[in-house]
């Protein structure tokens, strides 16, 4: 299935939870957010949900600012 | 001289210095240690970017070393939504109800803009956020936006990294004057002499970013923003002379 992580389109098994998905790109798992389709999913849910094909992830982390 | 329990409270947070540094702008993690080491700040600004970004690593283990405390912000939001979903998700990564709102009108002024911040705050607000707001030095606005139920109400001296220090004084004085919350001078800072007058303007604390890290010594100009804020206080607190049009001397008479 085709996902857009932070707007690029990338390839993952059907079925892929977040979870997975962030430990097949390699992120780390602290100081990370994660929006599925504009809504935040919690940590503690990201073993859970199961990303649907073509939807839109963005991984957000803090950096120097402000 | 400062009173030991002088402290700046905001929400649960219990702060002794009164100066918030931004660590964007500086050239590496090095330089921002020592400036932020040098500015006693214990309450620090960061963005929220991609975590593909550049830079995305050691900013945070550092403030977590030096035990500052993190005051993610929203810059580069240019909507409410938008605003909203980046809090939402820094909550998520740094576990913290702590946000610095800013909404940006244009990237050429960097303008918050107030239509889009008030429909932010009123949302963050009510999703449980302690919301520092960066706003217009706009005396109606900021008495609306601490109606919202903001925690800090933040006007700028002058648009973001301009360094033209005040520009509006008597704004600032009128925002002070009705606040029942922290107001913290937010944005324009140039050198030391602008936090000093933000302070004895009556602000209870002045959050800065370029001034320092964009200094040619960032590390001693960190210093001297310190200095401002708390002689800025002091003076505030001593209750400055009036003002005269004619000399008065100072030595008796002959």
């Amino acid at each position: 299935m085709h996902i857009h992580i932070n707007d690029e389109e990338r390839e993952f098994p059907d079925g892929s939870t977040v979870a997975d998905l962030l430990a097949a790109l390699g992120t780390p798992r602290q100081g990370v957010a994660v929006a599925l389709d504009g809504e935040v999913v919690r940590r503690a849910n990201w073993a859970e949900v199961v990303v649907p094909d073509g939807a839109r992830l963005e991984i957000l982390t803090a950096v120097q600012g402000g | 001289m400062i009173d030991e329990g002088d402290h700046l409270v905001i929400g649960d947070h219990k702060l002794t210095s009164r100066l918030i540094i931004g660590t964007g702008g500086a050239a590496n993690l090095s330089v921002l240690e020592r400036a932020l080491v040098a500015s006693g700040t214990e309450l620090t600004t960061v963005a929220m970017r991609r975590a593909d970004a550049e830079g995305g690593s050691g900013v945070l283990e550092l403030l977590r070393r030096l035990g500052i405390t993190l005051l993610p912000n929203t810059a580069g939001c240019r909507s409410a939504a938008e605003a909203v979903l980046t809090a939402r998700l820094a909550r998520e990564a740094l576990e913290t109800d702590l946000v610095k709102l800013e909404v940006h009108a244009d990237d050429r002024t960097l303008l918050p803009d107030p239509v889009e911040t008030l429909d932010a705050a009123e949302q963050l607000v009510a999703d449980g956020f302690t919301v520092f707001v960066y706003t217009n030095d706009d005396p109606v606005l900021a008495l609306r936006l601490e109606e919202a139920g903001c925690a800090a109400v933040m006007p700028l001296g002058a648009p973001i990294g301009t360094g033209l220090g005040i520009r509006n004084p008597h704004n600032i004085e009128l925002i002070v004057a009705r606040a029942n919350v922290p107001i913290i001078l937010d944005a324009g800072i140039g050198t030391a002499s602008d936090a000093t007058l933000a302070m004895e303007l009556g602000c209870d604390a002045v959050l800065l970013s370029t001034a320092v890290t964009r200094a040619q010594d960032p590390e001693r100009m960190a210093c001297a923003m310190r200095s401002a804020v708390t002689a800025g206080r002091l003076a505030r607190a001593a209750g400055r002379i009036p003002q005269r049009f004619w000399a008065q001397a100072s030595s008796p008479p002959r």
